[in-house]
């Protein structure tokens, strides 16, 4: 054991170091990151001093750009996991690297998560109030206590994994799948049960017919299986540019096929809301109509719900077609816009028809202000960090760069 | 409460009490000056228990402690009362819609007595105005409009309708809370501690009536203007960060008292009363009555009744 801590102890210290080194491009992405992070936390700062005022929620709207991004960044977390299934039947090469760079984004991406939830908190020092022990968790009644749940126990368990697999190779030893693949393959229910809980976070509302649909739940998983895997093939290329690393193009191609099942399903789901919607053409039209066509006089989010349509669709054209799949290039633009139809759609594109009109019919028309956007951008920063962080110091152990030669 | 004589003794209190705060209110005020935005850190508060799990004498240590501090902050005595309910009381509220002429002086009222932010501005009541012509096939929420601004009111060819927390006896709110900090008293006042509440508004989203308002900034109170009778489940002046709304006064109803609203409406829509008792003048309206509650097809209970008169 002593053994152990000791070596851990000599990995934490050179990792340290490693991550501080690097190109002059890797030093200029940090630059970028610390910037971003910089502003966020002087953003931050002001809400503090402020309160939430500083964003431009207020009560007809009172959740809005941190809760998206929220929502979308629980879809990474859950799919970048689920990514091991496909890894595991279709035995791409190293199952290890694809498995291991999965749960590096899904511990990032709920960093990422727990950082927008908690920075949408009107008071995060009293956050404890919601922890089992020392306060009063409303539990089983509150979807936010499973979610809370739900999260730390995936970032817990996503973090031993990849921490165990990043140290054996560091140390040189050969890792024991008999006892860290039960253990991967958990983490693959717990993935899907994160987003579906948070999916019951907004369906269980009754208050706001635009969320409460049995559809919902699906629907997030089936974007979540688009925008994860298509962020991490983007990932993956930037990686194998940058470090001599094996992930070959079949890998990639095999990627874009899976995506397109998931795209199918998730333009499938819109189109069986939309048909709802307007055919039945009740009083809680209102929110889809706010949501296509923006309502009478003024701004509203039909422009953005039209690009992430038109986004998702032409993303699906690109999987579904092999000719343009199998063009590496063409296949990287897919993933592009699978990442941004599905962030817009289920980021803003999910919050605010919910919202809008709110419960008593009033048309607050939303959009992030400044101060909001330089939150959320730090956050990205800091997740961005983490991973890059993260990364290299699993890269270069696979490469042999950096490694412990046990006496 | 439907005793007349009652009535009379109980707006005279009302008044009476009015006119001492208004007289009070005014010297101490000038020397007091424009209260604190924001307080220090209180070790006390942070560590303190939801109020639920408090034992009396910890409820007695809160309600001194609250009166110091609000006396520190405003400059004048504070009376903190955290009466409990009665036994055999479940409080329910009638409103008369073919009365109600949009006057909005249960507003005011409403801000004054329980210490609403004026700036920025919070209101527990809105006011819907609705076309009548819409109405005759029902209120839906979605068409009424709380930002009229008429010289008079009741505008021609309209209709209004208040709305403040309907008091669900199956409240989304509660049951979303993550905290625990709201929760439905046995006299069926659903509260809020607002020590307790984290301020993560997921119970903005939850309620159906938009009766929940937030603290986006701090909360403004002129210390000649705010109710020093407080309770602390009640009115008692909010912090930045959290969450707000009706709580059918319970300062007032839970000392035999009515709500502000309802001794500040001028043409009697009003009506309170204790839903256990067959001889209130609440279960009179509920027997005699057509009745109605908003959205109630989400089966949320509510007991705020509407009724035409």
């Amino acid at each position: 054991m002593k053994v152990y801590l000791a070596e851990f102890w000599h990995f934490s210290k050179e990792s340290l170091a490693l991550v501080t080194r690097g190109s002059h491009g890797y030093m200029a992405w940090l630059a970028l990151l610390v910037m971003m992070i910089l502003g966020g936390a002087w953003a931050y700062s002001n809400q503090l001093s402020f309160g939430l005022v500083t964003s431009n929620m207020r009560d007809p709207v009172s959740w809005g750009f941190y809760i998206g991004n929220f929502a979308f960044l629980v879809g990474v977390a859950a799919a970048a996991v689920i990514l091991i299934i496909p890894a595991y039947i279709y035995n791409w090469g190293p199952i290890r690297e694809v498995a291991l760079l999965g749960e590096l984004l899904a511990i990032s991406a709920i960093i990422m998560c727990m950082l927008f939830v908690t920075i949408d908190i009107g008071r995060p020092e009293m956050v404890w109030h919601m922890m089992p022990g020392v306060g009063t968790p409303n539990f089983p009644y509150s979807l936010l206590v499973w979610d809370v749940f739900v999260l730390s126990a995936y970032f817990v368990l996503n973090f031993f994994v990849a921490t165990y697999l990043v140290f054996m190779s560091y140390t040189g030893r050969k890792y024991n799948p008999a006892f860290i693949m039960p253990i991967i393959f958990l983490s693959i229910p717990l993935a899907i049960s994160i987003h579906t809980v948070t999916a019951f976070l907004f369906m269980g509302l009754k208050a706001r017919p635009f969320w409460n649909e049995a559809i919902l739940a699906p629907r997030f998983l089936a974007s979540a299986f688009c925008s994860g895997p298509a962020l991490l093939v983007l990932i993956f290329q930037v990686l194998r540019k940058v470090r001599p690393i094996q992930i070959s193009d079949a890998a990639l191609r095999k990627i874009g096929e899976l995506l397109a099942y998931a795209m199918a399903i998730n333009l499938f789901l819109l189109g069986c809301e939309v048909f709802k919607e307007f055919y039945s053409h009740s009083h809680h039209i209102i929110h889809a109509q706010f949501q296509w066509f923006s309502l009478e006089g003024g701004y509203g989010i039909a422009g953005y719900s039209l690009f992430a349509l038109t986004c998702n669709v032409t993303a699906f054209v690109i999987f579904i077609v092999p000719a343009f799949r199998n063009r590496i290039p063409v296949l990287l633009c897919g993933c592009v816009l699978a990442v941004a139809g599905v962030y817009v759609e289920k980021g803003l594109g999910l919050l605010l028809p919910g919202l809008t009109p709110d419960v008593i019919g009033e048309v607050y028309r939303y959009t992030p202000s400044l101060n909001e956007l330089m939150v959320g951008a730090g956050i990205w920063g800091v997740g961005l960090l983490s991973f890059t962080f993260m990364a290299k110091i699993s890269i270069a152990i696979t490469l042999g760069e950096f490694g412990y030669r046990r006496t | 409460m439907k005793n007349p004589e009652r009535d009379e003794q109980l707006d005279a209190k009302g008044a009476s009490r009015r006119k001492f705060l208004r007289t009070t209110a005014a010297g101490v005020g000038a020397a007091a000056g424009v209260p604190a935005a924001a307080e220090a850190f209180d070790f006390e508060t942070f560590f303190q228990k939801n109020f639920r799990s408090m034992s009396d004498e910890e409820i007695d240590e809160l309600t001194d402690r609250l009166a110091r501090k609000y006396e520190k902050k405003y400059g004048k005595p504070f009376d903190v009362q955290a009466t409990g309910p009665v036994d055999n009381v479940v409080f329910g509220y009638g409103l008369d819609i073919s009365r109600c002429i949009g006057c909005r002086r249960c507003v005011d009222a409403c801000v004054q007595e329980n210490n609403q932010s004026r700036d920025p501005e919070i209101q527990w009541i809105r006011v819907l105005e609705f076309e009548r012509e819409r109405v005759v096939r029902g209120f839906e929420l979605e068409d009424g409009n709380p930002y009229y601004d008429h010289e008079q009111a009741p505008a021609e060819g309209m209709v209004y309708l208040p709305i403040a927390c309907q008091h669900c006896e199956d409240s989304p709110c509660t049951n979303v809370c993550p905290t625990g900090a709201t929760w439905e008293e046995p006299d069926g006042i659903v509260v809020i501690d607002y020590d307790w509440c984290i301020g993560c508004r997921y119970c903005m989203a939850a309620c159906p009536y938009g009766a929940r308002h937030f603290n986006w900034a701090e909360p403004n109170i002129p210390a000649d203007e705010v109710n020093t009778n407080i309770h602390p489940l009640g009115n008692r002046p909010r912090g930045r960060g959290v969450v707000e709304k009706c709580s059918f006064c319970i300062q007032r109803v839970r000392d035999g008292r009515y709500p502000a609203c309802h001794e500040a409406c001028p043409v009697g829509a009003r009506k309170f009363g204790n839903l256990l008792d067959p001889n209130s003048e609440i279960s009179y309206l509920l027997k005699n009555k057509r009745t109605f509650v908003l959205k109630a097809e989400l089966n949320t209970r509510p007991k705020f009744f509407y009724f035409y008169g």
